[in-house]
């Protein structure tokens, strides 16, 4: 087979944009995750303004992906920059939406228990709010993860490496190979994350809420 | 701007091509998972595996086979618009309420009928509200056509890009968002009537 062959003679370029590949989602799901969280939590204080902004960065999100690449290229230049901003902030909008939603659709009346126990709004939001909203956050850090995945594909176009480089070589000289080098390791990548934050979210579900939750 | 109107139109035709044979395709087999239980599972996870490629990936292969043009971005279109219409096919039919199909079957309407008649329109404004979804995912996914040689308004976007012209960039840009917002806001509309007038 002509593609084995393929595999075999340059897997070393394969696999460092594998690596790549990797480091990109990571890294950036990463700093969507460490700025949704904190700005979910504090829109769902705030349900007012929490639509509005909600609306607002539901519409950045209709750029299409090649158009905010183009931008962050003109912005930042060619390289990793541009690419880590733009997965950065594509990946903030399904974390904050979960977020947010999860914490918003916790029960009235276990937050009203709570307060009944005499806990604190720090006490009510550690111990009952955010363990009730991991499943719906968690699910959202899959959203992310999966789409940022693609995002990093095409992020290869603006010189940021990863698989996306190997597809794109490929389209340009019409070779085969190096299209299915890139596209298969990519389509796993995918497949392996959500699987992965799947497991996850089974594990972290609260015991009871397992078997009505998604 | 002749040329801009062009690429709009272009966009346009290719969105709207991909999204009536994926409703097609994906109210099929909403139904097939609905009539026979043990297929349900495997459709909507097909129907969610071939989400999870990524697209650049799944274009770039469909274009191994297919070649260049607009056929391959069709398809992948297709692909991609599948699983919103085929899960809220399924749901909309599932939580029909079994008194109504009962009360279906006890006027003698046969199976067929029953679907026509009861189950489908009343599944429908969940069905809608897949196609939109779609229709507004397929509205940017459809961009990255040009990397594979389809037309649309992805061609300025992708000139833009190489000639670090923001103006032609946003040229592209702005009338995909605009379609993107229009299309969500009046489907919208359409969709809460659908299901004001269900109940």
């Amino acid at each position: 087979m002509n593609f084995i062959a393929f595999i075999y003679e340059h897997h070393a370029e394969i696999l460092t944009s594998l690596l790549k590949h990797i480091y990109l989602v990571v890294f950036s799901v990463a700093i969507g995750i460490l700025f949704s969280i904190p700005a979910g939590i504090l829109l769902s204080r705030h349900k007012k303004t929490a639509e509005k902004i909600l609306a607002v960065v539901g519409i950045v999100q209709t750029i299409p992906g090649l158009v905010m690449l183009g931008l962050a290229l003109i912005l930042f230049g060619v390289g990793n920059t541009p690419a880590l901003v733009v997965l950065s902030v594509y990946s903030v909008l399904p974390i904050l939406r979960n977020t947010y939603t999860g914490l918003t659709e916790v029960q009235p009346g276990l937050i009203e228990a709570g307060r009944g126990l005499g806990m604190t709004s720090t006490q009510l939001l550690f111990r009952v709010e955010l363990p009730l909203a991991v499943p719906s956050i968690i699910s959202g850090i899959r959203i992310s993860t999966v789409y940022i995945v693609s995002w990093a594909a095409l992020a290869g176009l603006i010189g940021a490496g990863g698989l996306g480089d190997l597809i794109w070589t490929g389209l340009s000289t019409y070779n085969t190979n190096y299209i299915l080098a890139g596209a298969i390791p990519s389509a796993v990548l995918a497949f392996l994350f959500s699987g992965l934050i799947g497991g996850i979210l089974r594990f972290v579900t609260p015991r009871g809420l397992r078997g009505n939750a998604a | 701007m002749i040329n801009l109107l062009q690429y709009i139109i272009e966009h346009l035709i290719i969105v709207i091509i991909a999204t009536v044979i994926s409703v097609g395709i994906g109210i099929i087999l909403g139904i097939i998972g609905y009539w026979i239980r043990p297929l349900a599972s495997p459709i909507l996870l097909f129907s969610e595996a071939v989400q999870t490629i990524p697209t650049l990936a799944l274009l770039a292969i469909l274009m191994i086979l297919f070649g260049l043009g607009n056929t391959t971005i069709i398809s992948g279109l297709v692909l991609y618009a599948l699983l919103p219409i085929v899960r809220n096919t399924h749901t909309g039919l599932v939580s029909v309420p079994p008194a109504i199909k009962e009360a279906a079957r006890g006027m003698g309407m046969s199976k067929l009928q029953r679907l026509f008649w009861v189950e489908l329109p009343l599944a429908f404004p969940l069905i809608f509200s897949g196609i939109k979804i779609s229709v507004v995912n397929s509205l940017s996914i459809a961009v990255i056509g040009v990397l594979i040689g389809s037309g649309g308004l992805g061609y300025p976007i992708y000139r833009g890009i190489q000639t670090q012209n923001l103006n032609l960039i946003m040229s592209g840009a702005i009338p995909i968002m605009i379609m993107a917002i229009l299309f969500d806001y009046l489907m919208s509309v359409i969709e809460k009537r659908l299901s004001r007038h269900a109940k």
